[in-house]
């Protein structure tokens, strides 16, 4: 390995391009330079990927300098199996996002593309920061970008989906800090994330922290009750915006139960587990019933994204080795379908200005490239066999049998749900007579739409088929969370 | 008194004099009016604020009395006299454009300026509690007129009035705390006095109600809840820059007196104005917060934010200690850097009549002047206390202090507050970002104005990413500062 900052300049490379593209006129060259900005972090995380030591299950490319030593808050950085992962998602996303906007975002080009940059910027660093406080600072800084990509570029209700966004995921991450400087405070004043994961803390602690966290993180994620700014966000949201938020920022939400809640906190997550898993199966269902009466494609989208995330927080709270995997596989690839599918949906609404189910037809038949796209993300979504949704549900569904029948049974019936909607998508817009909205005659996928779709398809095909690279790099940091998931030996 | 320590004494309250000697020289020019002149005073008050600032930093952070006793150089003066230095230059330089605008270009205003910086200077650096009267009401006269320097200003002339009326009462209350604290302790010197208070009961009621007296005194001039009622509509009527002034100099003097009333010198007296700061501090909170969300002006929004943000300096006041003490000095220094800076804007945006006021003027402010809505933008996000700006880590500062002292709850209350209060400023953003409008905004940029944007953004940035430095200053004037208190006390129990 050698001493390359990688991570700093996973980060930085983003927002130097932040920086650069308010200053460019022409618009073609802003969403060129966006692009080559994010696609060479891509490339980035990819050499990452490919020098990470999978046999290690501790933080890798570390670096560490001190930032305000008064409050012991420091730079510290540092990735492991999981979030290395998570790292390549968001550079994934990243330029596909620019590929996607490349010509239905037609009005300050220059703004939205540096949107777009910071919040890739920011987004890494989320997965990579080490220091709790750095990594709030991260979490929080990443609302206004996203605010102004759905405020300034969204649809008809945008303004009022933005303030819904900023002000739940504001409300509930303020809570957040609150239980960081609890934890701070009772683990020798450090906001070193490994340092705090090492510190045992009372069991009372550990109750009122976890409600601080949960909060935050059930809003992110989002969880039943906290998930009505989800549907409007999504609606209101570009292409672009949708890709990144059912991608990348659902997954924080999970990917904070995993870094704090579970491993700092123990004790309360064993004590809050049967709640959590409650509010999971709640979540499955309920948002599966939803999405099966929207008549508006992105919002069956978005609904079913409720019910998909609640399969990943119900195998984080089984606390079994295969739910907890199932749970970390599943978000990964929520993250790639879900991507996939906005983008499907985006690229057929620039086509025909409609999210209407029912508006479409025989699709299949028209746009044979999108059709056959579409399709294979509607059943991998569907968690078919042999696509990449299959093995992550499975596992969480094993892991919720071993805890308890009823969510099991729950997750069960959510998939036949998902299944239910789905097809239903699948058979009205993509089978049948052929029916536009608006009679018109669509075009077939161009070159740069189906750059960004490909490699979306290749990851669906490849963890389908053989997931066991992606499980390798996983399993050392998965065993090692299961260790720190066993109670403190039931201490009073 | 000897020579020696006149000399003392002299170079101690250096800075003073020399802004009170600034203020005289800029009153004798502008006593024969020529065309252009209110430049040249402008430039001789920043020179004058410049070499004060020079003073006052060599002087430095060590304790040193002077005047008998009445008067201190230490780490709470040097660095709350360093921030209004600081804050005084920036009204300067917006004050310059607005004038011209209103057609009131007169050399008076930058005398009177200087004047009400020397007073709150004296504030600061008061130890006795006359000389801090003096400089509360050298202070407070000057502002009254500035107040009300648009003289053909219907509102202007308003709250001047209401402003000397209400100031007048609120000082008459502050008086007769002190006076009680004089019959009850014999001085009205702190140190003096921090000892005859040392082993007093504090259930005796006279204590109390000279207590309670010089805190409704206090509270009343940083515009706490209930004793807010007069700040929406000065704020209002005020003249812009004056309005910037008021709300950030102004309030930073007010907390310095608090801080080094009650953290520093009379300690003792907690246990009797804790109890009502607590709910002063959470309702302070709730109302700027509450009330803020339904203004349509701007002026009057940014004066409930300022109610909101006094209520959060009430919590590192709750929060106590060195920390509690620094937060609430770091605080101040982001608060006067976030809050000018937005009033450089509403200047830029004020074309004479009430344009620039009402918050629909920053509608489509990102398409016709895409660098100063940018500029705003980073403003109004640290205002609302959004990373990584300055703003989040002067919240975040006072919410350590308060968790380190156990005080969840408060923290809790405070963070509620703090997301109710991010609407209305997310509300500007949406009008400059998201709106459309048929009248873009004209702006007419002047160099000094520039100097201003560009030193509150680059203020509010640096505060944001490398916190530490800032941070550690204010630490190090706390500590110092209480340090000295600690030893004082310890000589004079030995003695």
């Amino acid at each position: 390995m050698t001493g390359l900052p990688v991570l700093s300049l996973l980060i930085l490379l983003p927002a130097v391009g932040a920086v650069l593209l308010p200053f460019l006129r022409a618009a073609q060259t802003a969403r060129w330079c966006a692009f080559v900005f994010l696609f060479a972090d891509f490339l980035l995380a990819v050499w990452a990927l490919v020098a990470f030591d999978a046999s290690s299950a501790a933080m890798q490319f570390g670096e560490h300098y001190s930032w305000v030593p008064s409050l012991g808050i420091s730079y510290r950085l540092g990735v492991d199996g999981i979030s290395v992962w998570f790292v390549l998602l968001t550079t994934l996303l990243g330029w596909i996002c620019v590929l996607a906007s490349w010509t239905s975002i037609t009005t300050r080009v220059q703004e939205f593309m540096t949107c777009l940059l910071a919040m890739q910027s920011l987004m890494v660093g989320v997965f990579c920061a080490l220091d709790m406080i750095l990594f709030y600072i991260l979490w929080e800084a990443m609302l206004v970008p996203m605010y102004l990509i759905i405020g300034i570029w969204g649809g008809d209700n945008r303004v009022y989906a933005a303030f819904k966004f900023f002000l739940y995921t504001l409300a509930g991450s303020l809570l957040f800090l609150i239980g960081i400087l609890l934890l701070y405070f009772n683990a020798g004043q450090s906001f070193d994330m490994l340092a705090l994961m090492d510190a045992d803390y009372p069991l009372q602690l550990q109750i009122w922290v976890f409600l601080a966290f949960l909060v935050a993180f059930a809003v992110k994620v989002p969880m039943v009750p906290l998930h009505t700014w989800l549907p409007d966000a999504h609606v209101q949201a570009p292409t672009a915006g949708s890709i990144i938020l059912a991608g990348v920022l659902l997954k924080m939400g999970a990917y904070g139960f995993l870094r704090f809640s579970l491993p700092m906190l123990p004790d309360a997550s064993h004590y809050f587990a049967p709640m959590m898993i409650a509010l999971s199966s709640v979540a499955i269902v309920y948002g599966g019933l939803l999405a099966l009466v929207q008549s508006d494609i992105k919002k069956l989208i978005a609904y079913s994204s409720v019910s998909h995330m609640g399969f990943i927080t119900l195998g984080l709270f089984t606390f079994d080795a295969m739910g907890l995997s199932g749970a970390v596989i599943q978000m990964f690839n929520h993250g790639i379908t879900t991507g996939a599918l906005f983008l499907c949906v985006g690229l057929i609404y620039q086509r025909s200005h409609s999210r209407e189910i029912t508006a479409y037809g025989g699709l299949i038949k028209m746009v044979p490239l999108f059709g056959i796209l579409f399709a294979a993300f509607l059943l991998a979504s569907m968690a078919l066999p042999g696509l990449n949704g299959f093995i992550g549900e499975l596992l969480v569904l094993a892991g919720a049998f071993g805890v308890s029948g009823w969510a099991g049974a729950a997750g069960v019936l959510g998939a036949l749900i998902g299944a239910a909607y789905l097809l239903g998508v699948y058979r009205q817009m993509l089978l049948g007579p052929a029916t536009v909205p608006g009679g018109a005659v669509l075009g077939d996928l161009n070159p740069r739409e189906l750059a960004c779709a490909l490699p979306l398809l290749l990851f669906v095909i490849w963890f389908g088929l053989y997931p066991k690279p992606f499980l390798t790099i996983l399993q050392p940091s998965l065993d090692q969370l299961m260790i720190q998931l066993t109670p403190s030996a039931v201490s009073p | 008194m000897d020579l020696t320590l006149i000399k003392t004494s002299v170079l101690l309250s250096g800075p003073e004099i020399i802004i009170i000697l600034g203020a005289c020289v800029a009153l004798m020019l502008s006593l024969v009016p020529r065309p252009g002149q209110g430049g040249l005073i402008a430039g001789l008050s920043l020179l004058m604020i410049a070499l004060a600032a020079g003073m006052s930093a060599t002087l430095g952070h060590m304790p040193q009395s002077a005047y008998q006793g009445m008067f201190v150089i230490d780490g709470i003066a040097t660095y709350f006299k360093l921030l209004m230095y600081l804050g005084t230059a920036l009204t300067v330089l917006i004050s310059g454009g607005y004038l011209a605008t209103e057609n009131t270009d007169k050399g008076e205003y930058y005398v009177l300026l200087l004047f009400a910086l020397s007073g709150a200077m004296i504030m600061v650096s008061g130890t006795d509690l006359l000389i801090i009267y003096i400089g509360i009401e050298l202070q407070a006269l000057s502002i009254y007129v500035l107040v009300g320097f648009l003289t053909r200003n219907r509102r202007s002339n308003e709250a001047a009035l209401k402003y000397v009326i209400l100031g007048a009462f609120s000082s008459g209350l502050l008086l007769f705390g002190l006076s009680l604290f004089y019959g009850l302790t014999g001085t009205t010197q702190l140190d003096a006095m921090a000892i005859a208070l040392g082993n007093a009961e504090t259930g005796d009621p006279l204590l109390v109600l000279a207590t309670l007296l010089l805190l409704v005194g206090l509270l009343f001039k940083v515009g706490a809840v209930p004793f807010h009622m007069w700040l929406p509509d000065i704020y209002e009527g005020a003249p812009s820059p004056v309005t910037g002034f008021m709300s950030t100099v102004g309030k930073v003097a007010a907390f310095a007196v608090i801080l080094r009333l009650l953290m520093h010198d009379l300690t003792s007296l907690a246990p009797i104005w804790r109890g009502a700061v607590v709910a002063v501090a959470v309702l302070t909170m709730a109302v700027g917060s509450l009330a803020a969300l339904v203004q349509t002006n701007i002026k009057r929004m940014l004066a409930y934010s300022s109610i909101a943000h006094g209520g959060f300096l009430l919590l590192g006041l709750l929060a106590g200690g060195d920390d509690g003490m620094a937060s609430v000095m770091f605080y101040l220094l982001v608060f006067t850097l976030m809050n000018l800076g937005l009033f450089a804007v509403i200047v830029l945006l004020n074309q004479g009549a009430a344009w620039g006021e009402p918050i629909w003027d920053f509608s489509g402010l990102a398409k016709s002047h895409p660098g100063l809505a940018l500029i705003t933008l980073v403003l109004l996000l640290s205002l609302a206390g959004i990373p990584p700006t300055g703003g989040f880590f002067a919240k975040f500062y006072v919410l350590v202090a308060l968790v380190e002292s156990g005080q969840v709850t408060l923290a809790v209350i405070a963070v509620l507050f703090s997301a109710v209060s991010a609407w209305f400023y997310l509300r500007i953003i949406m009008l400059m970002y998201m709106e459309e409008t048929d009248h873009p905004a004209q702006v007419s940029m002047t160099p000094a104005l520039r100097l201003a944007l560009a030193v509150t953004l680059i203020g509010t940035v640096l505060t944001g990413l490398f916190p530490a430095m800032f941070l550690d200053a204010a630490q190090t004037a706390a500590q110092a500062a209480t340090q000295a208190a600690t030893q004082a006390v310890a000589q004079a129990g030995l003695g």
